[in-house]
């Protein structure tokens, strides 16, 4: 087995970023100015069906910072830090719900790099550069079967042509370059598309999420030169990144959740009734205790999970999976109670725990929810089941 | 799993500590050996357990960091390396876990060097028994409603009043006493005392019968009951302080008592043997997803219990120093529970079968666990105060007494 560090390899550089980052979103991203750019207005979202707003400005920084390149190689233009690091990163990103296409692009930045360099190096280049990108693997029954499109690719010289449609594609309005997963027969590749090649085109999925966008991506007879293809191999680069965006999702459910769990208990420190800060009461109390132990099981298992990919350990898979399950969980059960500890407030638009419980709330199904990454770690510990 | 942070004489310790226990297992016991130090029942049991803690002792796996003056091999963190390889081997228990893991550490901390030199050697060795007297019929959760007194008289003390939940008490040789010495001060009137308990006069223990019809803790009265004042730890009145050195140290054994040490994948995988061997609808209960999910829930939750572990000695993955450790007693006991909570509803109709009938699954164990869980979750203080002292002390939110 190989050798893993006690403290998950998280040193002073991984503590550094993870510091940096939550002054830099303390001061740009704080709920008030996160109300203001999403949730001004209830009807621009939900009855107009516009796109949410962001801040162009702010991930212009994030992209200066080199955040982008974080897991990218040294030699493919990236910084080469750690998982654990990136880790630490997403969970203040959830902390502060920050609307961005940055999870987006980290995950393609991790699917890329485990495909053939030669192929991938020119597009992991232009994503540590700052290219925001998404990853257009699902198909329209949304399994979280890794990159099951419904995108065919025919042959077309040496390069391919694209037709069919990925949905379920995150923060589509923010990127601008897509990694499509496309089958030719039992052959899976992975392409590198701009958003505005020919062809393209995006179709706003109305979520309830006001943190993010999501969209399904209609590829009509799309052109692929042969540089674009950035695996042949689509289905193994896939499921050796899949640990990493199963870390990914689980960091943002931690940051998030624990911001719900630090606003609810702060509430329950303020809010009196019958003459007392209602934290008094174990019926509040309580709960309370309980969503910080939910979120510190998933938080410990989650850098257990990136020290293992950071390893290259083959526990990376089952130790993802534990983690979003948990993630999941704990990020369900933080939500559930921080609506419900607010009392009348916290069932108003006013008050920003909503904002919190459904960026949460898309994360906990996004890439599987809890049942189904157990199902997946039942088949390799207990075995298939016989019907 | 590698160990980066070993030095050499550890990982030399560990081997050695590896081999010696592979070298000398015991003999199977004589009867039936309990769940954990706490449920020893008969002396049979008793005779066994002390006579291994003494062989490992003399190994010198037990007491390793402690002085040698004090009886101990004056090394340094060698006892957690020991702790781990002994829950590795599957080897019995050690059965002096009051001693051990409270009465030791705490007279380390507070005792006068005649205190020491009198108390350790003999509680590491497992020789003389220790019990634990802070309970009341009064002092549950509210430990500091202590009502046994303890008046002075001459160079002596003497007390009078009634502990109960006294595990290993019919064994005791010593018991760590709460008694109050003052009804002026509710916390500064209480004094922490080293009193005699096997055939001193005035003691009167008696056995307390658990839920699952076993014996193993006791109600212990006190009358006229005279104690040395050599015998008192640390200051008249400074009892509660005392007391919360002791408790610290109790988590840690209220972990090891309820399973904690070894692998904690280990009871998953007793339930996964058990669920490939039980039946529901015609096909094993480990083909049942309800039940798949149920125990991959219980190995998420043992996993994070020990990367909790992992992560609480990283401070810069860490909000609240506090706020890892004091999980660890209510995550143990609620992971034990509803792991053996688990394993009775798979056994099904099975489940229901006491240990003296030959069909019950693994012996019993699964409904003798799950009953016998709520002692870990009640002793050292309920999972409820355990809530209590994570809100206030961690989260910050007001105190409910």
């Amino acid at each position: 087995m190989s050798e893993m560090p006690r403290d998950f390899g998280f040193g002073s550089d991984e503590e550094m970023l993870r510091d940096l980052a939550r002054k830099l979103l303390d001061e740009e991203m704080p709920p008030a100015k996160l109300r203001r750019l999403v949730a001004e207005d209830p009807g621009r979202v939900y009855e107009r069906g516009e796109l949410p707003g962001w801040d162009p400005a702010l991930w212009k920084q994030i992209v200066e910072l080199g955040w982008t390149g974080l897991p990218i190689p040294e030699d493919a233009g990236g910084v080469g830090f750690k998982t654990v690091g990136v880790a630490a990163l997403v969970e203040e990103v959830g902390r502060h719900a920050l609307p961005s296409p940055l999870l987006s692009t980290l995950a393609c930045a991790y699917v890329l790099r485990e495909a053939d360099p030669e192929a991938a190096a020119p597009w992991l280049r232009r994503i540590a550069d700052g290219t925001p990108a998404s990853l257009a693997i699902t198909d329209a029954r949304g399994t979280w079967e890794p990159g099951a499109t419904d995108v065919a690719a025919a042959a077309d010289g040496d390069g391919l042509r694209l037709s069919g449609t990925a949905c379920f594609v995150q923060d589509a309005f923010k990127a601008e370059l897509l990694v499509v997963s496309a089958a030719r027969g039992d052959e899976r590749f992975l392409c590198a598309v701009p958003v505005d090649a020919p062809g393209v085109e995006r179709s706003q999925d109305h979520i309830h999420d006001l943190t993010r966008d999501q969209a399904s991506v209609r590829f009509d007879d799309v052109a692929v030169p042969a540089a674009a293809i950035a695996s042949r191999d689509g289905a193994a680069v896939l499921a050796a990144a899949w640990p990493a965006l199963l870390v990914l999702v689980a960091a943002d459910l931690c940051g998030c959740a624990e911001w719900q769990l630090q606003t609810t208990v702060a509430y329950a420190r303020d809010r009196k009734q019958f003459d007392r800060p209602i934290g008094f009461f174990q019926a509040v109390k309580h709960p309370l205790v309980d969503a910080m132990l939910m979120i510190d099981r998933a938080r410990s298992l989650l850098y257990h999970a990136a020290c293992c990919i950071d390893s290259g350990s083959p526990e990376a898979e089952a130790a993802a999976r534990m983690a979003k399950s948990a993630a999941s969980d704990a990020g369900a059960y933080a939500s559930d109670r921080s609506v419900q500890l607010h009392g009348g407030i916290g069932f108003t638009w006013e008050c920003d725990v909503h904002l919190f419980f459904k960026r949460s709330l898309h994360d906990q199904a996004l890439l599987g929810d809890g049942v189904h990454q157990r199902r997946k770690l039942a088949l390799e510990w207990i075995g298939p089941a016989e019907s | 799993m590698a160990e980066a942070s070993l030095t050499a004489e550890q990982i030399e310790f560990q081997d050695y500590a590896r081999r010696w226990l592979a070298e000398n297992r015991p003999p199977p016991p004589p009867e039936r050996l309990p769940l954990s130090p706490i449920e020893v029942m008969t002396e049979g049991q008793r005779d066994y357990l002390q006579a291994w803690q003494r062989r490992v002792y003399d190994a010198g796996l037990v007491g390793c960091d402690y002085p040698e003056a004090y009886g101990g091999g004056g090394h340094q963190g060698f006892q957690r390396i020991a702790n781990q390889e002994i829950a590795a081997a599957r080897v019995p228990f050690l059965v002096n876990i009051v001693g051990l893991q409270m009465a030791a550490p705490t007279i380390l901390v507070h005792g006068t060097e005649e205190q020491k030199r009198k108390f350790i050697p003999g509680a590491l060795r497992g020789d003389e028994i220790w019990c634990q007297g802070f309970s009341e019929p009064g002092a549950g959760s509210d430990m500091a409603n202590q009502q046994t007194t303890a008046v002075r008289r001459g160079d002596d003390w003497i007390v009078n009043g009634h502990k109960v939940w006294t595990s290993l008490g019919h064994f005791a040789k010593w018991m760590i006493l709460l008694a109050r010495t003052s009804r002026d001060h509710k916390y500064d009137g209480i004094t922490y005392f080293l009193c005699p308990i096997e055939g001193h006069p005035g003691v009167t223990v008696r056995p307390l019968i658990k839920i699952t019809g076993e014996s193993g803790f006791n109600e212990v009265l006190f009358e006229d009951v005279v104690v040395p004042d050599r015998y008192r730890l640390d200051d008249v009145g400074k009892g509660w302080t005392v007391a919360m050195t002791t408790l610290t140290y109790e988590r840690g054994a209220a972990e090891s008592a309820g399973g904690g040490g070894g692998d904690p994948l280990q009871p998953v995988r007793r339930l996964v043997a058990l669920a490939r061997d039980r039946w529901r609808d015609g096909r094993r209960a480990a083909d049942d997803p309800i039940t798949r999910d149920a125990i991959v829930q219980q190995a998420i939750v043992a996993e994070g219990l020990r990367q909790n572990g992992r992560r609480a000695k990283v401070p810069a993955l860490v909000d609240h120093p506090m706020r890892l450790p004091l999980q660890q007693k209510v995550l143990m006991s609620e992971l034990s529970q509803s792991n053996a909570r688990l394993g009775v509803e798979i056994a099904g109709a099975h489940s229901t079968l006491y240990k003296l009938d030959p069909a019950a699954p693994d012996a019993g164990h699964w409904p003798l666990a799950y009953m016998g869980s709520y002692g870990h979750t009640i002793a050292a203080g309920t999972n409820e105060i355990q809530r209590n002292i994570l809100g206030e002390r961690v989260l910050g939110l007001p105190k409910s007494k």
